[in-house]
């Protein structure tokens, strides 16, 4: 199948300190992808030059084939490149219902109209009510953010995500900072995403990722070490060397 | 969990539309029924209740860029201004005195403006964003002093004499045609911006207030969207200057102050920020206050002013309406 997202020869220094070193991805839809690498591994900094928060020194990133290295951070999410954050940004004055219904209608260019409220534009509360109910946020949908759970919240996150209908999702940490007792929730709403959706997922847990991924790329000082199955990432030299320091062996990877 | 039927939701959105409604209907007959009270009360300060209504609409422009959006400014005045000037400069030197027409271009003036001092104070945010703002408001009060051919510089651009509404209702001595005339475009206004507020793009100006990076992830322009809203709260703001060269029939230099542009501000802040009824409520409370204090004691009215800020910031950080409708909204919830 032909990539859907594709990363080629990114780079990117700070100073003369290379951060993110030739890194070249491809993506397939349906593919789910988990990110991993040691703590300074550059990481971070590979997720915004995805999304178009930082330039690169050099390299291409391309979504569907189109080259977008040159565009800004919301003109692909447009083309259909959506991320979730590692700490939860949402609108705490705004309720689930109020966000899941601006995304559908940023989606559909809809988010600028100065009359009539969403409220009265029947879709627009039908797919709002479907997503909410497929994450299981209906009995909270008029609260406000800031007085529901933080479990919760990163559902909504993942909700606002859907609502967008994106190509490929970036998932930072999606499981980040929940509870233990809702941790379940989460690996539930990610195992249910869209099935041709592609998912590149940045995560430190590694019991989720071997759950969640069908593939590991391990980043380490800014270059790919590893991309394959994760059964071999525990096996490889390359990446126990890596992760010798935070984490005392790779085989606990496993 | 159930997903309701297109023909459950359907339903519930006109039914929903139909109880959104019933706060602006009520909106309106208060405003009428203050003004009806205000008429008959004042009759002879018909003049100072058609600058209250003037400086109610500044106010509301206000509320829309720094209650609704969060952005930072004390330059506001300066649509004001424009949009004085603007009705101003057509009547006086292009000989339109249609109240109507001097009132377009009062708004099309104060929409520029807003354009203009958008594009620049959105360039920054915080502190320079403020102090942008104010620079926005010396510049624009200079260019008027400075091009007095045009705006009469510091003695004010005299002269203006508006036509009769429809050709029916003279500008009167006592004000009262002018008073009508201001509180119709103020219900006009009110109405227009509770839709705008509770439309898409309102929804999307609050989520720009409360996380503007969230709204790019979803995909949406932050400075784009600020920028209309600026044009918006400049009409608005035009409209006000238009209605006090209208009634007033004479722009001054203060119409494009500094000082105008923060007792705005105060006054936003004591109605309550982020709400069209706030800023109603703090212009007239202001404005009311200022003008019993003054003339109970002209030497420390100001200080007096001072203290009840200061109280309301201490102790009613939301203003005045917003701890009122907090305290309402609290009393709903425990009784439920």
């Amino acid at each position: 199948m032909s990539a859907v997202f594709e990363v080629r020869n990114l780079k990117r220094s700070f100073g003369g300190l290379a951060v993110t070193n030739d890194v070249s991805i491809s993506m397939a839809p349906g593919d789910r992808v988990a990110l991993i690498g040691p703590n300074g591994a550059g990481k971070t900094t590979f997720v915004n030059l995805v999304t178009g928060n930082l330039k690169p020194s050099a390299g291409q990133v391309l979504l569907g084939g189109e080259d977008v290295t040159g565009l800004n951070s919301t003109q692909r999410v447009r083309r259909g490149l959506v991320r979730s954050f590692q700490v939860t940004r949402l609108f705490p004055e705004m309720t689930p219902e109020e966000h899941v219904a601006l995304a559908i209608l940023q989606r559909e260019g809809r988010s600028g109209r100065m009359f009539g409220s969403h409220r009265a534009m029947a879709d627009v509360g039908e797919e709002t009510a479907a997503i909410l109910s497929t994450l299981g946020l209906s009995s909270l949908a008029d609260n406000r953010v800031r007085e529901i759970a933080y479990g919760q919240q990163r559902l909504l996150e993942l909700a606002l995500a859907l609502a967008l209908k994106p190509k490929v999702l970036l998932l930072d940490e999606p499981a980040a900072g929940v509870p233990q007792s809702d941790t379940g929730l989460i690996e539930k709403a990610l195992a249910d995403l869209p099935a041709d959706l592609a998912v590149l997922m940045i995560e430190h847990d590694m019991d989720l990722v071997f759950r969640f991924a069908r593939r590991v790329i391990v980043l380490a000082a800014g270059e790919i070490i590893f991309d394959g199955l994760p059964s071999d990432a525990t096996r490889d030299t390359r990446v126990r060397q890596a992760y010798l320091g935070s984490y005392a062996d790779a085989r606990s990877l496993a | 969990m159930t997903v309701p039927t297109s023909k459950d939701s359907a339903s519930s959105a006109t039914s929903d539309r139909r109880v959104r409604l019933r706060p602006d209907v009520i909106g309106v007959l208060v405003i009428a029924a203050a003004a009806i009270a205000g008429y008959l009360l004042f009759p002879n300060n018909l003049a100072l209740l058609t600058r209250i209504t003037a400086i109610a609409l500044l106010v509301l422009s206000l509320d829309l860029v720094t209650g609704y959006c969060g952005v930072a400014t004390l330059g506001h005045a300066a649509l004001f201004g424009a949009g004085a000037y603007g009705a101003g400069i057509v009547a006086v030197h292009f000989g339109m005195t249609d109240p109507f027409a001097m009132l377009g271009f009062g708004i099309i003036a104060g929409a520029l403006a807003g354009l203009v001092s958008g594009v620049v104070v959105l360039r920054a945010h915080g502190l320079p964003q403020l102090v942008l703002s104010i620079a926005i408001v010396h510049l624009a009060h200079e260019v008027a002093n400075k091009a007095s051919g045009w705006t009469g510089g510091s003695d004010g651009l005299a002269g203006i004499t508006p036509d009769a509404v429809f050709g029916l209702y003279q500008f009167d001595l006592w004000g009262r045609t002018a008073y009508v005339f201001g509180i119709v475009l103020l219900i006009l206004v009110f109405v227009v911006l509770r839709q705008i507020v509770r439309s898409p793009f309102g929804m999307l100006c609050r989520g720009i207030r409360q996380d503007p990076l969230r709204v790019q992830a979803l995909g949406a322009s932050v400075n784009g969207t600020l920028v209309k809203m600026y044009v918006i709260s400049g009409a608005v703001a035009g409209a006000g200057g238009a209605l006090n060269a209208i009634s007033t029939q004479v722009v001054g230099l203060d119409s494009l102050s500094f000082t105008l542009s923060a007792e705005a501000l105060v006054m936003l802040v004591l109605g309550g920020t982020g709400s069209l009824y706030g800023a109603l409520i703090g212009t007239l409370t202001f404005m009311w206050f200022e003008d019993v204090v003054s003339a109970a004691n002209p030497f420390h009215w100001l200080t007096i002013v001072g203290a009840l800020l200061i109280a309301v910031v201490l102790f009613a950080p939301k203003g005045l309406y917003g701890t009122i409708a907090a305290w309402f909204a609290g009393r709903k919830r425990r009784s439920a």
